[in-house]
């Protein structure tokens, strides 16, 4: 097993930012397997209609894409911040944070408006197994944007008390890796549940 | 092997560039939607460039390429595991061959 | 440099709430994995009572399928795999040689979660009635809609106890990746911590799957999405592809930690190596990634097909390679050996004998026709018991008799502890060993009675007798164990003549666990340390080899994780969330106040320093 034969730590004194990559890159492995049983759910019933409106009827390709812009385009920002962080340079940093949740909000925004678009077009959860697999699907995604934006407005207030640059508490690169994996998700989602369905 | 590989690590410049390939496949995948001619190469075609989305965001903005190897091989065995079980429930409902 | 200065964290109730110390979180997941015992152990009982006759009036149907669900969702995931999270917590960083797990907040608010998780579970009996749909849940039963709440519980409480153990696992593998001593390099590490790696990993990459599809299950019951719904064309089939896409390697994460323990106890009672060392883990990793791939066989009546039944036909019976290989290497490690018949020692043995019989019963469901025969029997009853009793409860049992003294400082009763296994193995056998018989005359499982004249009525009346034989051993345990509070012989740092780096610490090991972080140059390096070979391969004890190491003036000061109190109120917080849920609408008020709870449980989390010094 290749993953295993990392350098071995100092047992006392492990690198702590090595430590805390481990653990989220292992948490986003399992991501994987979250959203992987999302979409498949979403992929086995995507025909499963019933009397409620298709995925044809229903979906606005040059809407997402416009939401699949913002969110790849926060990802710029979010690297922005961390390449910020990297050389210390706070003020930027803050600057950049503060672009990306900003972004993560318009792309929530739009999700509420698509939602409550679609609700009234007859799409819900309960009118097809294709609603129930979108909106939970979708939903799950909208909740990992959101709690990647509080954590993001976290970062940025925590940015002030000094604990950021004594590399304890959240750190900015954390916070990337788990936003970047948001927006990585939605890349799938994308072309997978938008553009082969339509 | 533990340590970072050592590549140079990109520059700003380096990340908007990649912001601009990245818009630019993701246009080109909506592109491909409205192309009635392109109707039969379309799965292909647009999960070849997601794939190509992916990639780039994992190997740069998450810098998988220049970190330790023992990240990626974390991220990797839950991504390859997912296709392959899935694409195993999805067969035997029938999905994926036809239908 | 032994004692804390700042002040004594090593009293009181408060100071076990708030602890970050992985022995100490590795107790608590002991004795609340051994309460849970008892309260499953007694709803086996009951069950037993119910089916000793014909026509058992002990339970109703009703509460006979209470019985059952809860039994089964007790033993699994209250009792097993937190007792294996007790030997985790407690060893793994010790035998690795670090301080601590990587995270100690985190691993509290794993252990507290799982506490939480299963005060949640047990309250249902009070609050109109338990869980009763089986500790697989199938839908359409599991999400049909009522005012009885029942499987909101299990759905919400097993999410809960998910979630528990996948930040478990997060842990473990970062702890072995990042926190090993000097010198201890993978191979070398102890095949208990190899075999905790690969449960880490299993759980890593099942539990998400098994999430969804609670999530999916509660969203059925409460919001009227219609994931299971065929009526509406869903397909209920889904659930049982992610119940047991999670449910077979969940087989493997309740057995793997036993095996590890079992790896460490028969090489130091046989005095010898464990035999093809790196076969044992690589076999353990193995079974680790196929086990992800048999999940369908649970499934063969499901008519999946005969392309489908046929694959996983051959991926089950491919998956006995690497557990035969185990096992012949368990009794190569014996063969030769100068054996030592200490209470562990029978309990490992116990374990391969018992593990082996539920393996073979275990590759017979491979064949499909077979299987098709066996499916919701009592033969099926038989398997499991086989391996999670005779096998994993076997092998913890094994760990309890051989950590015992080095986490309390004095040994158990042999003698009790003989009369406990003896007991116990006798009872296990009486009890589930004719449960192979009534299955295949046909007697399903999950019936809460039989009628005479089938010819159930013996074999029934022996398995309760077995049933009670086992009560009655754990009983002698029980005694055994509260005898050492007064009774138990002094064992020093290393009663059994050990191989691994726990032994050469004190019992019960200082907080900090090494004085100083030990070196590593080979692996079994604390037999090395004690014993040289001579020209015939002989064991020969190096003088003053098994001395503890003392620090220095020079060596770096130890940091020792801050008790907090913040893992409790997060996951306290959680457990106001799923309780709240159970009653939507109205309950979303709690779940609400759990919300904040859990939000002032994190925020206080990120605010609180990290660490203190230990001299």
């Amino acid at each position: 097993m290749a993953v295993s034969m990392d350098h071995t730590e100092h047992a006392g004194h492990p690198d702590m930012s090595n430590v805390r990559k481990v653990a989220m890159w292992a948490f986003l492995g399992s991501e994987c397997l979250f959203f992987g049983t999302l979409i498949s759910t979403f992929l086995l019933y995507h025909n499963t209609t019933g009397d409620g409106p298709t995925a044809k009827e229903i979906f606005s390709v040059p809407f997402t894409s416009v939401s699949s812009f913002v969110l790849l385009m926060s990802s710029l920002t979010m690297v922005l911040a961390h390449h910020a962080a990297g050389r210390k340079d706070w003020r930027r940093m803050r600057v950049w944070l503060l672009a990306t949740a900003g972004l993560g909000l318009v792309f929530l925004s739009g999700q509420a408006y698509e939602f409550t678009s679609f609700v009234h077009e007859g799409l819900t959860v309960t009118t097809s197994p294709f609603g129930s697999a979108f909106f939970v699907l979708t939903g799950f995604h909208g909740g990992h944007v959101a709690i990647g934006v509080i954590m993001l407005l976290a970062t940025t207030l925590m940015s002030f008390t000094g604990r950021l640059r004594d590399g304890e508490g959240m750190n900015v690169e954390l916070v990337g890796l788990y936003w970047h994996f948001v927006d990585i998700v939605w890349i799938v989602i994308f072309t997978v549940v938008y553009l082969l369905q339509v | 092997m533990g340590q970072a590989i050592d590549r140079p690590h990109p520059t700003p410049r380096d990340y908007v560039l990649i912001a601009v390939i990245l818009f630019a496949i993701t246009a080109a995948e909506v592109g491909v939607t409205y192309v009635d001619a392109l109707d039969s190469a379309r799965a292909p075609l647009l999960l070849t460039m997601s794939a190509a989305k992916f990639v780039i965001v994992v190997g740069w903005y998450m810098h998988l390429r220049f970190d330790r190897p023992v990240y990626r091989n974390l991220f990797l065995i839950g991504l390859i595991l997912t296709p392959i079980l899935f694409g195993a429930v999805l067969l035997s409902f029938g999905l994926l061959i036809g239908n | 440099m032994t004692t804390p200065t700042h002040h004594n964290p090593h009293k009181g109730v408060w100071s076990w709430l708030t602890t970050t110390d992985h022995k100490r979180i590795g107790l608590l997941y002991g004795v609340s994995a051994l309460v849970f015992f008892l309260i499953g152990g007694s709803e086996a009982l009951l069950i037993r009572l119910q089916l000793a006759a014909p026509d058992g009036t002990i339970l109703s149907a009703d509460a006979y399928n209470q019985m059952f669900t809860m039994h089964a969702t007790t033993m699994v995931f209250l009792v097993i795999m937190p007792a294996a999270a007790a030997f985790t917590n407690y060893f793994l960083p010790i035998l690795i040689g670090a301080r601590d797990v990587a995270f100690p907040r985190l691993n509290a608010l794993s252990y507290w979660i799982y506490i939480f998780g299963g005060l949640f579970l047990t309250i249902s009996f009070f609050v109109g009635g338990a869980p009763d749909g089986g500790w697989f849940g199938y839908a359409p039963l599991s999400t049909q809609v009522t005012e009885i709440v029942r499987m909101d519980y299990w759905a919400l409480g097993v999410q809960i106890l998910g979630l528990a153990s996948l930040l478990s696992a997060i842990n473990f593998i970062t702890t072995i990746f990042t926190m090993r001593a000097p010198g201890m390099t993978m191979m070398r590490m102890p095949v208990f911590a190899w075999m905790a790696l690969v449960v880490a990993f299993l759980l890593l990459f099942s539990l998400p799957m098994i999430a969804v599809g609670l999530f999916e299950v509660f969203l059925d019951r409460n919001l009227g999405t219609l994931f299971f719904n065929a009526a509406a064309g869903g397909t209920p089939l889904l659930w049982q592809h992610l119940f047991w896409l999670f449910g077979h390697p969940e087989v493997y994460i309740l057995i793997l930690p036993a095996m590890g323990i079992v790896s460490e106890v028969l090489p130091v009672f046989s005095r010898k190596p464990l035999f093809g060392r790196s076969f044992v883990i690589f076999s353990g990793i193995a079974i680790g990634f196929m086990g992800f791939g048999v999940w369908a066989h649970h499934m063969f009546v499901a008519g999946l097909g005969p392309v489908a039944e046929a694959t996983f036909a051959l991926t089950t019976m491919f998956i006995a390679v690497p557990t035969g290989v185990k096992i012949f290497n368990w009794i190569g490690t014996i063969w030769g050996g100068s054996l030592r018949m200490k209470t562990p020692m029978l309990f490992s043995l116990g374990f391969i004998a018992m593990f082996v019989i539920g393996g073979l019963s275990g590759v017979t469901h491979s064949i499909v026709p077979a299987d098709t025969q066996q499916t919701d029997t009592y033969y099926i009853v038989a398997h499991i018991h086989y391996v999670l009793f005779g096998g994993a409860v076997f092998g913890l049992f094994s760990g309890i008799y051989y950590w015992w003294p080095k986490v309390t400082g004095k040994l158990l009763s042999e003698g009790l502890g003989k009369l406990h296994f003896w007991v116990m193995f006798v009872g296990f056998n009486l009890a589930f060993a004719p449960m192979h018989i009534l299955g295949l005359e046909g007697m399903p499982r999950r019936t809460y009675r039989y009628p005479k004249g089938l010819g159930f009525e013996f074999w029934n009346f022996i398995s309760t007798v077995g049933a009670m034989t086992i009560a009655v051993s754990i009983l002698v345990f029980l005694i055994n164990a509260w005898r050492t509070r007064t009774h138990g012989e002094i064992a020093g740092n290393d009663p059994w003549d050990g191989r691994t780096l726990e032994w050469t610490i004190s019992s019960p090991p200082p907080e900090h666990n090494f004085d100083v972080v030990p070196v590593v140059h080979s692996e079994d390096d604390f037999w090395h340390r004690k014993y040289t070979e001579d020209a015939d391969g002989n064991a020969v004890a190096i003088p003053g080899g098994g001395a503890p190491l003392v620090a220095g003036p020079d060596d770096p000061p130890i940091h020792l994780p801050s008790p907090s109190f913040y893992p409790l109120l997060a996951a306290f917080g959680m457990f106001l969330v799923v309780l709240g849920l159970v009653y939507v609408p109205v309950g979303l008020i709690l779940a609400g106040i759990g919300v904040v709870t859990v939000v002032w449980g994190f925020f206080g989390w990120s605010m609180e320093p990290l660490t203190r010094e230990a001299h």
